[in-house]
């Protein structure tokens, strides 16, 4: 076999080959993330043991908030713009003039606050009817999830002068345990039709 | 002049291919219903999306309204289901999952905002029967309402 001369592969083409696999990776990505309110759901109650627990709660700490089918608001048994909602239920949550109709206050040891006088376990309620639309009911949650954020970001500030989102661990549990997160899934009732 | 050496064009071709590649994630489910989350300025980004199942529930396409009507559904990965589908489908999405990461599962609930809460208390009932606690109301992060 007589020796031919190597000549070497023709990479010109190999620029317009690789372009075509990026524009074919860069037409199928999707870079979204996905965003959300994350939330916890309660177990479910043993069948034994029904709602005996509920009951105790005094009436002043539970803060109730209803919505009906036609996505109207209901809080603490007045009709109310969800506008307002999140200012209520911040003044629920801390009740800054210690008022007898909101919760009650009680005096606890905190890491890094010392003994502060604050709410003792508030609970804000949520029901819906069955025929609420998912959208108001995420924005009546987004609301009360805003509340509380915004009540553990003035206390941080004030406190180590940055927002809740940049404390370190232990400083966060210190908030969390200041303002604990109230929201309550209440056990569905089933009001309403479809 | 002479003309400009375009040698390593591939090269930097290649490396932008890889990019992308490796940062690729397919489109796992095809939607066949209509799903325009909620607004909400509280939204967090989820972390990890490895351990995050999805339901998706809304009004079926145009296309598909002729055999399934109008009536909104539930849609687990590509096929429509019914509420009690979620408990097995949960089941299946844990089963495929690392053992250690069993409990930090996360089920994103991709709900289409005019859906009325019936479906939804049904839906959020067989998580609760599923064990599937850790759930993310998925919803569009904005500034202001």
């Amino acid at each position: 076999m007589g020796k031919r001369e190597l000549s070497p592969i023709n990479a010109g083409s190999m620029a317009d080959i690789a372009f075509l696999l990026l524009i074919f990776f860069l037409i199928t990505t999707t870079m979204d993330v996905d965003t959300g309110l994350q939330r916890r759901l309660p177990r479910l109650p043993d069948e034994d043991q029904q709602e005996d627990s509920s009951d105790k709660i005094k009436e002043r700490n539970v803060f109730v908030v209803l919505v009906n089918k036609h996505d109207e608001l209901l809080v603490e048994s007045k009709p109310m713009d969800v506008h307002q909602l999140r200012q209520k239920a911040k003044e629920f949550i801390a009740n800054p003039n210690n008022a007898e109709n909101l919760p009650e206050k009680e005096i606890k040891e905190l890491p890094y606050f010392g003994s502060v006088y604050i709410t003792k376990n508030p609970v804000i309620s949520l029901t819906n009817d069955r025929g609420t639309s998912y959208g108001m009911y995420i924005r009546v949650q987004n609301e009360l999830v805003a509340a509380k954020q915004e009540l553990r970001d003035d206390i941080s500030i004030q406190q180590f002068g940055v927002k809740f989102d940049e404390l370190t661990e232990s400083q966060m549990d210190a908030v969390k345990n200041y303002y604990p997160s109230v929201l309550s899934e209440a056990e569905p009732k089933n009001i309403g039709g479809k | 002049m002479g003309a400009i050496n375009t040698a390593s064009l591939p090269d930097i071709v290649f490396m932008l291919l890889f990019f992308f590649m490796t940062t690729t994630v397919m489109k796992e489910v095809n939607l066949m219903i209509t799903v325009k989350v909620p607004d909400a300025t509280e939204a967090r980004k989820l972390e990890k999306k490895s351990l995050v199942s999805y339901i998706y529930m809304g009004q079926p396409l145009r296309s598909f309204q002729k055999m399934y009507g109008t009536e909104p559904r539930i849609q687990l990965n590509d096929q429509f289901k019914n509420v009690v589908d979620i408990v097995d489908f949960i089941a299946q999405e844990r089963d495929a999952m690392d053992e250690n990461d069993r409990n930090k599962m996360t089920v994103s609930l991709k709900i289409d905002s005019d859906i009325r809460m019936g479906t939804v208390i049904d839906v959020k009932q067989s998580l609760r029967r599923a064990q599937a606690l850790k759930i993310s109301y998925s919803a569009r992060k904005v500034e202001e309402l």
